[in-house]
């Protein structure tokens, strides 16, 4: 069979699959399918870009996709009223001071002679910089905390349109991926793993506790839209009486219109970013990489700087996962930060570069929808299987309740079962590169 | 001015906790060391073998107790220690067979290794979740306190009081002898030796006759026994949570590295400095200067550097530092 129609097959049974999910359970939730599906396709072609292209481990996608979800906040939200006039200007400029130091002291390392008297200022400088950093910040953060903290007791953001945030989602993914990738990159690969492992920890913990600027476990709700209302379509007459032309009731019409107008704009940034990467990867610079990616050290002899074109790819591949959470959290209209989980948003946007074909854009793309599909489908599939093994056992038995009961946590198994398996036996994936 | 008892303050909140939280992360980092040594990558399961060497020792526990088996005052969890160490060496054992053999004898690059450790992590920690639930378990019983703060007012007659809780104490011990076996057995025995000379120069070791599969069943066995030691000390210290467990993965990388990946020494020196680093920057210090400045200078606020959702944030930081500075650690270790 050649490789076209092979590669189009593969596709064409996901297709199947989704249609098959629109036919048997709704089309909403095929559509809500398609929409992830999208979204992690291209989480995926970021990871690729680092893993397939480069050869870099990184572990912290999570990290990467939650700063994309703060640009949305940041972006879309309305500012707070009295917000800035309270502490905004306090707290950024705490941040600044707080920048200053660090680069004072870094001046100071440099330019000063080595020796107890350069240590010693360098330390003063960063101490007296941390106390005078928290003597402007805490009480700005305690008076933008205090304003109605039941529904703000935040900054708020711009009030721009939410798409804008897509683009500068990206740009703040980057610059944490230029703070990582300058400290781990030209060391071990492994240090890059557990840098990356513990940005993301950190990067979560922030949206966790600094509620000024995403307001914490409290969540950020109501992220404004880039597509209509459901409640207005339905009392928009034109729209009823279209909908009525296709048979649909108003109320359906309007939940499958908007998830297809996210679909239209996921899917034109997909194939905008898919067709710069399929530029990039059969470019002077792909060749470049791949070069770098398998044999470094004839890379080197050949005058390539290896360390510099692994910090170029690093910080686009990070940005593409910023871009990605900025899209997820647009889609759900808001940003939970206890909601992210290593297994989610790092484990399995792996497993669908792996699964799919490391080094290959289009595999990455397909393993992005095959294991979004099966991520959906996995817990109903457990909690089947766990039935049929149990269906021997009386009602009430210990084992049988403890065994329905943990059909959840199948998840974690099959990723990392998936995962091994196609390491061990195909580990070029299903769309291997060429 | 006060100073006995701002020392006691100070012992209570950072010296005891810290003493007893480094020797878990040592434990812990010397698993991760000794693999990183031996079979040359970045072992992600480690966490995860923590969290299931501890739920086994959990589940015997609970079945020890529940046959009336208890062990005086101090937990019947160490009574079920050995068993759980079992249990996970047969686990690690058999994983090796199963996963990471086919990946040695093809001679992956470690990248590659590291990333079916991160799948081996999820699998592990699927199956403690599966079996154990994902909630908080307990499994301490016997005496909570050495010393409780009470009886120490009462002993010393000072205003602030000492609190030394059993499993802090036992948690010392146990990493002492743990500690000193490994390095009896490192340093003094042949296949300790072994290990050593395969770790220095695996060429030299296999041309003088070493047989790399046995050196690493051995590490193997080590590593159960170490991880699953941390494991129980931690849970019996803190609790008992899976998810806990994976999240102990960057302070106990952060100590390897720091003391330099694939030298004991330095992962036990590493576990001490990210421990103390953790509990002092995250630590209120309001009352210990209030002991130690004049009244007119007593400070109003925590005087906490950091809140402690960021302890985190120092183990990164730390780590940040040393990769910047010095990339092969406090002592010399074997990677750049």
């Amino acid at each position: 069979m050649n490789e076209t129609l092979r590669n189009t097959a593969l596709f064409a049974i996901i297709a199947a699959l989704i249609v098959y999910t629109g036919f048997a359970q709704s089309w909403n939730a095929a559509l809500l399918i398609i929409s992830m599906g999208l979204i992690s396709s291209i989480m995926a072609l970021g990871v690729n870009l680092q893993w397939g292209f480069a050869g870099l481990f990184n572990v912290g996608i999570m990290g990467f996709v939650a700063l994309g979800g703060l640009a949305a906040v940041l972006i879309g939200m309305p500012a707070t009223p009295g917000g800035w006039a309270a502490g905004g200007w306090g707290i950024l400029g705490a941040l600044l001071l707080g920048a200053a130091t660090v680069v004072a002291a870094v001046q100071v390392m440099k330019r000063m002679a080595k020796g107890w008297v350069r240590t010693l200022v360098v330390l003063a400088l960063l101490i007296g910089g941390f106390f005078l950093f928290r003597a402007i910040f805490d009480p700005s953060v305690a008076a933008v905390e205090a304003i109605n903290p039941a529904h703000t007791g935040y900054l708020g953001g711009l009030g721009l349109p939410v798409i804008i945030a897509w683009p500068v989602g990206g740009l703040f993914a980057a610059g944490a991926a230029w703070v990582i990738g300058k400290t781990a990159l030209g060391l071990r690969s492994d240090y890059l793993a557990i840098a990356t492992l513990g940005i993301a920890e950190i990067i979560i913990a922030i949206l966790k506790n600094e509620d000024w600027l995403s307001r914490g476990v409290k969540n950020v709700i109501g992220i404004p839209r880039p597509v209509p209302y459901e409640i207005d379509l339905q009392n928009d007459v034109g729209f009823v009486e279209r909908a009525a032309g296709f048979g649909f009731d108003p109320v359906e019409a309007s939940t499958l219109w908007v998830k297809f107008l996210y679909i239209l704009l996921f899917a034109a940034v997909l194939l905008i970013l898919l067709w710069m990467s399929q530029r990039a990867l059969n470019s002077p610079w792909g060749r470049m990489l791949r070069a770098i990616r398998d044999n470094e050290v004839a890379a080197e002899a050949m005058g390539k700087d290896v360390t510099a074109r692994h910090l170029q790819v690093f910080i686009l591949g990070s940005a593409i996962c910023g871009i990605a959470g900025a899209m997820m959290t647009t889609l759900d209209s808001q940003l939970t930060p206890g909601s992210y989980q290593p297994l989610r948003f790092t484990f399995l946007i792996w497993v669908m570069v792996i699964v799919g074909g490391s080094g290959n854009n289009f595999g990455a793309v397909l393993g992005g929808f095959l294991m979004w599909y099966l991520w959906v489908m996995v817990e109903p599939m457990g909690l089947w299987l766990m039935n049929l093994i149990t269906y021997g056992m009386a009602d009430g038995y210990w084992l049988k309740d403890h065994l329905i009961e943990s059909a959840a946590h199948m998840r974690l198994m099959t990723m990392g079962a998936v995962l091994l398996l196609v390491l061990r036996f195909s580990p070029r994936g299903l769309i291997p590169e060429k | 001015m006060d100073l006995l008892n701002a020392f006691v303050a100070l012992a209570n909140y950072v010296l005891v906790p810290g003493i007893a939280y480094g020797s878990q992360l040592a434990l812990g980092a010397l698993g991760v060391t000794l693999v990183y040594g031996i079979l040359r990558f970045s072992n992600f399961a480690h966490g995860d073998t923590m969290a299931l060497g501890a739920m086994s020792a959990v589940l015997i526990t609970w079945g020890f107790q529940s046959i009336g088996l208890h062990l005086w005052v101090l937990p019947t969890a160490l009574l079920a220690l050995p068993f759980a160490i079992l249990v996970t060496v047969g686990l690690l054992l058999g994983t090796d067979r199963v996963v990471y053999k086919f990946y040695r004898e093809k001679k992956a690059k470690p990248v590659i290794f590291v990333i079916v450790s991160l799948g081996v992590t999820f699998i592990y920690n699927g199956i403690t979740r599966f079996i154990i639930g994902s909630d908080d378990k307990n499994f301490l019983d016997g005496e909570r306190f050495i010393i409780s703060a009470r009886t120490f007012k009462k002993m010393t007659g000072l205003e602030e009081g000492l609190a030394i809780k059993t499993t802090q104490g036992l948690t010392v011990i146990t990493a002492i002898i743990v500690v000193a076996v490994l390095f009896w057995f490192l340093n003094k025995t042949r296949s300790g030796k072994s290990m050593r000379a395969y770790s220095d120069n695996e060429d030299l070791a296999l041309l003088s006759g070493i047989n790399p599969e046995r050196v690493v069943m051995i590490t193997w066995i080590i590593v159960a026994c170490l991880a699953t030691t941390a494991g129980v000390l931690y849970g019996l210290d803190k609790s008992f949570k899976p998810f806990t467990y994976f999240q102990l993965l960057l302070p106990i990388f952060a100590s390897a590295i720091v003391g330099g990946l694939g030298n004991p020494v330095g992962a036990i020196a590493g576990g001490f400095v990210i421990a103390f680093s953790e509990v002092t920057i995250t630590y209120a210090w309001k009352k210990v200067l209030g002991y130690m400045l004049p009244d007119s200078l007593a400070p109003d606020s925590l005087v906490q550097l950091l809140s402690t959702d960021y302890k985190f944030a120092v183990s990164f930081v730390i780590l940040l530092i040393v990769l910047l500075f010095k990339p092969t650690g406090l002592f010399k270790g074997q990677s750049v």
